[in-house]
């Protein structure tokens, strides 16, 4: 039986207000609250493979104590298990801290393929999969656009700017996905009642002992957020009104003005 | 007494309106323009178990209860009264009869097709010359060696030519009580495309226009002697509670409609402006908002507090009637509100709440009209 584990991760949603903390972290406790977009991919992969064959989905995230429900929302959508890091000490992760802390849980599980998102939404890194991947030492193949199986190897169809790279390694290994990998399903009513119900694992610091108290939290982080805001809001612009020739002689100027070409 | 929903109850909810707003939605418009039944909502709805929510799990089903149910019938009139109707009569007036009054086999039978949605349900009571009035019934059945012989007609059928299953009530003789002959009527499970079983005209209607209304005819049809759902005699306690039932699920319809219509006049006041404000910043409209808000939390207190009386209750008749009365009425004076707040743009098609008023209007009659409903709620007052 293949064993995927997907990391997902529980992100403030972009439709209501961004709050931060005085250090400049955000302030998770007063937003609300969904499942990170490409994280929900990589969850929809997982359960795709499990459609197709005998395979069993763990779904972990590292977060606060109301992270369950994005655990619970995966176990509705099909996940089988569900696992939560939270403590005290862990909290104001950054990258670093943040894959240290998921690497040591997911050195006590067994898998064949591990699916992180992209990136999230808040913090918009892409870092954290592939940190995962490298404490764990297996390959990683990132921006994941579709993923097939072939026996003991993964075939993955990874998106770059202007074409795509189609990279083949054997399990275990790491797929970052992309939101655009696919349509994630809809949870079920019945899949809801039993996610309701189900029990979840939690681990707290003292369950991680591979990990070093040196990389975890906001002292074992080593970025230093130096200001954080909302969007600035962009200015309204230069409006020009001249012939579509002039116009174009006078878009150039302003690309080479800019370096842009 | 705790009037907030449950962890269980609230992701239903959050999954209904997700799926209502991304699935539901885009297709409202075009399917009452068109009169179309909305045959791929259906099989949408299928794939995520939604045709099956208050179903148990041995059947096949979703394990839920008939409050889980009301909200998926209320999100998904939010968007479409003609989806929610056909959810609300497939679950209530096809399934839950089978499943309350049939026996194992036809359970096993029926009910894993239809809580997976690989078939559809419908219900027919109603003829030209009887509604409610159950001793007007004219279709006939008469047993004849191993079958029923059904004849007559049904009208105003919802999911008409789209079942596949049909709970069917007919006269099946003649009984004396309290010293007066009066009909005996049972009920049937008949399916589509039994011989003699044809349909009629398709109606064309005011509101829910991509709701497949049609005539069902019975000419010699014959079904197997098994297909008598329940006692025989007892089809008019077996149609009235399942109306019961069917009621709460169109008191849901109305509310999610009337919901529905709220939330886009919010939406649409704060973007209207007229002499130089938007509309909202009138203390007229502001009042107007408050009463129709008022009238959806008094309506879904009624419609949540008769789901669950339909699963903690033998009998819920009266708290069916009152959710169904009230629903209707404040459906039908929210969504017209709605349309006057929206001005000119409320009465032109290609804004949802001219839909929603006219799809309002059908909850005040169908499943027992409001005059039926006091009835039977002054009933249980004066008995």
């Amino acid at each position: 039986m293949l064993k995927i584990v997907v990391c997902i991760k529980q992100v403030p949603d972009t439709k209501g207000g961004v709050s931060f903390n005085p250090d400049g972290t955000l302030n998770r406790a007063a937003m609300l609250a969904i499942m990170n977009p490409d994280d929900k991919a990589g969850l929809e992969a997982a359960l795709r493979i499990k459609d197709s064959q005998d395979a069993e989905v763990t779904v972990i995230t590292m977060g606060l104590p109301k992270a369950e429900a994005v655990l619970r929302e995966a176990l509705a959508m099909g996940a089988d298990k569900a696992i939560l890091i939270t403590d005290r000490v862990l909290g104001g992760a950054d990258t670093w801290a943040t894959s240290s802390t998921i690497a040591a849980g997911l050195k006590k599980l067994d898998y064949d393929i591990i699916f992180t998102g992209r990136q999230a939404i808040d913090g918009d890194t892409a870092q954290v999969g592939p940190q995962i991947a490298e404490h764990l030492q297996i390959p990683v193949i990132s921006y994941a656009e579709k993923v097939e199986i072939d026996g003991n190897d993964v075939i993955v169809q990874r998106q770059y700017e202007d074409r795509y790279h189609k990279i083949k390694t054997s399990m275990p290994c790491l797929i970052t996905a992309l939101a655009e990998l696919n349509e994630p399903r809809y949870m079920t009513p019945g899949g809801i009642i039993d996610a309701v119900d189900a029990e979840i694992t939690v681990w707290g610091r003292a369950d991680l002992p591979d990990l070093d108290d040196a990389n975890i939290g906001l002292a074992g982080s080593p970025t230093k957020i130096a200001k954080a805001s909302d969007k600035v809001k962009k200015g309204v612009g230069e409006k020009v009104d001249m012939d579509p020739q002039e116009a174009v002689d006078w878009l150039i100027g302003k690309f080479t003005e800019k370096h842009i070409i | 007494m705790d009037f907030t929903l449950d962890v269980k109850h609230q992701m239903a909810v959050d999954l209904f309106r997700d799926f209502a707003q991304n699935e539901i939605k885009p297709l409202a418009q075009e399917i009452d323009e068109e009169e179309r039944f909305p045959a791929e909502n259906i099989e949408k709805m299928a794939k995520f178990g939604f045709m099956g929510i208050p179903v148990p799990r041995e059947y096949g089903g979703q394990g839920g209860d008939p409050l889980m149910y009301v909200t998926a019938v209320e999100e998904i009139a939010k968007v479409c009264g003609t989806t929610a109707v056909a959810l609300s009569a497939h679950t209530s007036l096809c399934i839950d009869p089978i499943l309350t009054y049939g026996t194992e086999d036809q359970k096993q039978k029926y009910i894993p097709d239809l809580a997976a949605g690989r078939k559809l349900g419908a219900f027919g009571l109603t003829e030209p010359g009887a509604g409610t009035d159950a001793q007007g019934q004219q279709t006939k059945a008469v047993l004849d060696g191993d079958e029923w012989v059904l004849n007559g007609s049904k009208c105003f059928i919802t999911n008409g030519k789209y079942a596949d299953v049909y709970i069917i009530i007919a006269v099946t003789g003649v009984v004396e009580k309290k010293g007066r002959p009066v009909k005996e009527i049972s009920a049937f499970i008949v399916e589509k495309d039994t011989p003699g079983f044809t349909f009629g005209v398709k109606e064309k209607k005011m509101g829910i226009r991509g709701s497949a209304t049609y005539e069902l005819i019975f000419t010699d049809c014959r079904i197997p002697k098994e297909n008598l759902l329940g006692q025989k005699g007892k089809g008019f306690n077996i149609a009235m509670h399942t109306l019961d039932g069917g009621r709460i699920g169109i008191a849901a319809q109305a509310l999610g409609l009337a919901e529905g219509a709220l939330d886009l006049t919010v939406d649409y006041v704060k973007e209207r402006k007229q002499f130089g404000r938007a509309i909202a910043a009138f203390q007229n409209t502001q009042f107007q908002l408050a009463d129709m808000a008022t009238k959806c939390a008094a309506a879904q207190m009624l419609v949540y507090k008769a789901a669950v009386a339909k699963a903690t209750q033998k009998v819920y008749s009266v708290e069916a009637a009152q959710a169904k009365l009230y629903a209707s009425q404040i459906a039908v004076e929210v969504t017209s509100e709605a349309v006057q707040l929206h001005g000119g743009y409320g009465y032109i098609r290609e804004y949802d709440v001219e839909r929603m008023m006219r799809d309002a209007k059908i909850t005040e009659i169908y499943e027992g009209t409001s005059e039926v409903q006091r009835m039977v709620i002054s009933g249980a007052l004066l008995k």
